[in-house]
């Protein structure tokens, strides 16, 4: 089942409907606040406010993007001495240590995805404020990736949590957390937040009728 | 299609992600359907039936209190062992005063899970007992979908995987009964998540 099988496609808000966010069940749109019958959720057409939102968790979390990455997030105590790690450096250490597979995986999670997720959202957000009738499908599937994908940068908080909770041996060894754990945590809830609040039918709210039929 | 009919309406679904209409039609089990626009999926209906679903969320209960009741794994350096629970870890951060990173894990890794596998079974219970839902149906819905995104057990089980990994170079790691129950957990839980909300209300409204 692809586009274009000659079906006329027609949005459910041109004709005056909405769906419940929550049952999916289709209603007529009404102004003011409304209840979805079925399930009792607030039914609006759209995600409320969900340009400005989605502007305020991104742009929160690009500015904790900074601590996160330059504050330590482990810190390690041991009788060969103190060594401090940040996101980076943890990459680099699985690197020389012979597990590039591992190094690659954390790099992907802790680096790439944050990163590609806030520049998509980045994309996105302009799009739609600039209208563009370009790639509608293809923005909207990179939204369902990202918003797919994000929830897996939150990987180094576990590991930190767990070397914390393994690794106390008094004087021989010690693992402390270190201050750029909480902004790392706060980086990948902010971009969820961010992603949440994004509503992908206002890629396609602008197109009108069935400009886009054809084949 | 003529949206003013109002009983049209109920037989009519909405793409979540482009907006689109799509005539709604009843799925057999293992089917998807598809956004004819944007290739979003629909709605989709579960392999299981309900009854399977509550024997599943109920086996994945029990899971999650073997994966919290004993260490993940054990740790030993020059003859000291340490074991460490997932609360274990959870309590070191608070003894380190890194209270926000402990509330973190504490509510994607356990309470959140919990909380879902717990509203679930209820929901479940409900429909496999061909009862109508009763006006907390909904409640309990509603909450349970906000809840969903932000349990993480299958990242946290890939975490445990890599801290162990990294542990391994400095110490003997003893995997403990917990790393399994915590796999199973994640697979339990796959399968759990991939039941469609929507279709619960399928099942829901085919018992009023």
């Amino acid at each position: 089942m692809t586009r274009g099988d000659g079906k006329a496609v027609t949005a459910a808000h041109d004709l005056g409907l909405q769906s419940c966010a929550c049952c999916r069940l289709v209603l007529p749109s009404r102004s003011g606040r409304a209840r979805c019958p079925r399930c009792g959720a607030a039914l609006s057409p759209r995600k409320p406010d969900s340009l400005s939102r989605t502007w305020a968790f991104l742009l929160a979390g690009m500015i904790l993007y900074l601590p996160a990455n330059l504050l330590p997030v482990m810190e390690t105590r041991s009788l060969f001495g103190h060594q401090s790690d940040t996101i980076l450096s943890g990459v680099v250490y699985f690197w020389t240590t012979g597990s590039q597979g591992l190094a690659a995986l954390i790099f992907s999670v802790s680096i790439l995805v944050p990163l590609l997720k806030m520049g998509t959202l980045l994309v996105l957000l302009v799009s739609v404020h600039r209208r563009s009738p370009d790639s509608r499908a293809e923005r909207g599937h990179l939204f369902r990736v990202v918003e797919a994908v994000g929830r897996w940068s939150m990987l180094d908080v576990f590991v930190v949590a767990l070397m914390v909770g393994l690794v106390h041996f008094g004087s021989v060894a010690v693992i402390e957390a270190g201050p750029g754990a909480a902004s790392f945590g706060a980086v990948v809830v902010l971009t969820m937040l961010a992603a949440h609040s994004f509503d992908p039918r206002l890629i396609w709210d602008d197109m009108k009728g069935n400009d886009e039929r054809t084949q | 299609m003529r949206a003013n009919d109002k009983d049209m309406s109920e037989n009519l679904v909405a793409c979540a992600e482009c907006d689109a209409l799509h005539r709604w039609r009843p799925l057999a089990p293992g089917e998807r359907a598809r956004c004819i626009r944007c290739g979003a999926l629909l709605y989709r209906r579960s392999r299981l039936s309900c009854d399977q679903m509550l024997a599943l969320v109920s086996g994945a209960l029990l899971v999650f209190l073997l994966a919290n009741a004993f260490p993940i794994v054990d740790l030993e350096v020059q003859g000291i062992r340490n074991g460490a629970s997932l609360i274990g870890s959870i309590l070191a951060l608070i003894e380190q005063d890194r209270l926000l990173v402990a509330l973190l894990v504490f509510a994607t890794t356990v309470l959140f899970p919990l909380v879902d596998l717990l509203t679930m079974f209820a929901l479940f219970a409900t429909l496999a007992g061909n009862r109508p839902p009763g006006p907390w149906f909904a409640r309990l819905f509603r909450f349970v979908r906000v809840l969903r995104p932000w349990g993480m057990i299958e990242v946290f089980m890939l975490g445990t995987l890599v801290a162990l990994v990294k542990l391994s170079h400095m110490a003997r790691v003893l995997p403990g009964v917990s790393l399994w129950a915590f796999g199973a957990l994640t697979v339990l839980m796959a399968v759990i998540v991939s039941f469609d909300f929507h279709w619960l209300w399928v099942e829901a409204e085919s018992r009023r």
